[in-house]
């Protein structure tokens, strides 16, 4: 757990659940945005603490689905292809999403396996447990088990 | 899992007879505590796995299933393309074509323990394991199409490995079909600098004593001789396969109400074989089992260069290379009718039993060589493919012990430190990027691959011959 509130009024933090081989990982936000943001700091952080990453390169992704839970797929699996094909960790994000579209920025580094000590590799964002709900007004769930 | 949900057939096999929208029933080879320790979703997906068109006469699960993505990992499952029959990305997996391969040494176990700490030293220095790991050869366009339509017959070409490998490994080590248009630039791109490296999680490379004999002809025929090592090498297709997963488990997903398919779990992503998309998807998913039989063949090259420098002992003959998350064409009787059939293998190995057509000649009349992997600390298994296996799951067995404990769980029972100390007490040394991912493989968070071994043995799935102890563990 990873809270990042601040005097109660920002909700954004992210959690990890337990599947099985694999990993669950579940951002809460104050808009969906926020929440992906979130989520994608609980998948990186099940590589590397996202403390542990500085935050010297920029990485922008632009997504497009028809739903927030398939939007929410693609924006994870980006940023784990970004990873893999770049040799980077990131340890912060910035989401917008309007209409559908999702516009962000990923900020991280390359990974080094001295520093770093990278715990798994993420394969892929699964439509288990595929969710992005607003359990209340202002508290957005953003959720998925990721293969690692 | 309550064992009264299901028809008992004998103290390893369980039934459960068609309800709701099943088309056949779903087998599950179990011995009763195998089957109350499995997990819920094992029951829901095996039985979601029977509701998909042109399945042919059972969904099985294996001594060794637990939750996985639509299909429970150690599922099975065969479909007639004839009859309306589907392939799923699902039931295949992110890491197509995972598997393992066995290489033999003529050294005692003695002379390793001699070299062990340097020896490990080496392979951890020259095999690229972990996140970030890059290999040693990067592939351009043209480079990359040949390995995805040669497989390990193209490592083999670049003067990674040996001709006679190829004997040794399914298919001859290069599936029919691959379809390198399928692969998309992303999945490439992906690959482009990691072929020959491990990965991470729960790949590994083990040097390992041939510590007991079940069966001495079996294992005489296979190479085995107490006491002495081998070399076994546990990993996939790496970031290429895992891209094809992502792809068209989404592809498929989306479209499946366009053919009329009604899933019931959206990670059962399918399509219709005789369909663009399903064809598609068999091209792309062979040239991803290329990757992985062409990876595992490079990493069987590097290993051979370490014993060569450092033991004056490179030849390291190929026992066998097996692969699980496959989905393959097989010609099955039914019924007394020859059929062809899409077999799906999720975390389910293929266990071809004596005289199958495809074994080489030196392992016909013991069937092929079935690898299980354990954890770090309990070693592996090496079981032989039955003639009973056909009948009991389309020739088919377990793959390893599965987890019984989450990662997170694991992580909160043991420190990654304290197992490396453990081990090494034990003559076990670990070498790994990361005390995490140690303690996230930490041997108490498997399942006893020995029950699990010893049920596929009872069930007909396949039959013992080897046990094997770990001496060097590399992990990712």
């Amino acid at each position: 757990m990873n809270p990042e509130t601040d005097f109660g009024l920002n909700v954004a933090r992210w959690e990890q659940f337990p599947h099985g081989a694999d990993l669950g990982v579940r951002g809460f936000g104050s808009t969906p945005a926020e929440a992906f943001a979130q989520a994608a700091l609980a998948m990186c952080a099940a590589i590397v603490d996202p403390a542990a990453v500085c935050r010297d390169q920029a990485i922008e992704i632009e997504r497009e689905a028809s739903s927030l839970d398939l939007l929410l797929l693609d924006w994870l699996n980006a940023l784990v292809y970004e990873m893999a094909a770049r040799c980077m960790i990131f340890g912060a994000f910035e989401v917008a999403i309007a209409d559908g579209k999702l516009i962000a920025r990923a900020f991280g580094e390359r990974i080094s396996r001295e520093r770093h000590a990278p715990a798994v590799e993420v394969k892929g964002a699964t439509f288990t447990e595929l969710a992005v709900r607003e359990d209340e007004p202002g508290l957005w769930r953003a959720q998925c088990v990721i293969d690692v | 899992m309550d064992s009264s949900r299901f028809e008992k057939l004998s103290d390893n096999a369980w039934r459960v007879q068609p309800f709701g929208a099943m088309r056949v029933p779903a087998i599950i080879y179990a011995s009763e505590a195998l089957l109350e320790e499995m997990d819920d979703k094992v029951f829901e997906q095996v039985t979601n796995v029977a509701m998909l068109p042109g399945i042919v006469r059972a969904s099985y699960a294996m001594p060794d299933a637990h939750w996985g993505y639509g299909f429970p990992i150690g599922g099975v499952a065969a479909f007639d393309p004839a009859a309306g029959g589907v392939v799923s990305a699902g039931g295949v997996g992110f890491d197509v074509s995972c598997g393992v391969r066995t290489h033999l040494t003529s050294l005692g176990r003695e002379e390793i323990v001699a070299v062990q700490e340097e020896l490990a030293d080496a392979l951890y220095r020259d095999v690229p394991v972990g996140v970030g790991s890059e290999g040693k050869i990067a592939l351009d366009d043209q480079a990359m199409n040949a390995m995805l339509n040669g497989g390990a017959k193209w490592a083999i070409e670049e003067g990674f490995g040996r001709p006679d490998d190829l004997d040794r490994i399914e298919e001859r080590g290069c599936v029919a079909g691959a379809d390198a248009a399928a692969v998309s630039d992303r999945a490439k791109e992906r690959q482009r600098r990691e072929m020959g490296t491990l990965g991470s999680g729960n790949h590994y490379l083990e040097v390992q004593e041939i510590k007991r004999i079940f069966d001495p002809e079996t294992a005489a025929a296979f190479g085995l001789e107490q006491g002495k090592c081998v070399v076994t090498i546990h990993c996939g297709s790496r970031g290429l396969g895992h891209q094809i997963g992502t792809e068209y488990l989404r592809e498929m997903a989306v479209t499946a109400t366009d053919f009329g398919i009604a899933l019931p779990d959206r990670e059962l992503a399918c399509a219709p074989i005789n369909s663009e998309l399903g064809g598609r998807y068999l091209g792309a998913m062979r040239a991803a089992i290329n990757c992985a039989l062409a990876n595992r063949e490079i990493i069987g090259h590097l290993a051979r260069q370490v014993f060569a420098r450092f033991l004056r002992h490179g030849e390291l003959p190929l026992m066998f290379d097996v692969s699980h998350n496959t989905c393959k064409l097989e010609t099955h009787e039914v019924d007394g009718i020859a059929r062809q059939l899409f077999v799906h293998r999720k975390g389910a190995t293929r266990a071809v039993g004596p005289g199958a057509p495809g074994l080489p000649a030196a392992l016909a009349r013991h069937g092929q060589p079935v690898l299980i992997g354990g954890s770090m600390g309990a070693g592996s298994y090496v079981l032989a493919g039955a003639t009973e296996s056909e009948a009991r799951a389309f020739s088919s067995a377990c793959h390893g012990a599965g987890r019984r404990m989450s990662r997170h769980a694991a992580t909160r029972a043991w420190g990654g430190r304290q197992i490396v100390d453990e081990l090494r007490a034990r003559g076990i040394i670990v070498k790994s990027p990361s005390l995490r991912g140690v303690a996230e493989e930490a041997p108490g968070a498997y399942k006893d691959v020995e029950s699990v071994v010893d049920c596929a043995e009872a069930a007909g799935l396949a039959k013992k011959v080897a046990y094997l102890a770990p001496l060097i563990c590399i992990k990712g």
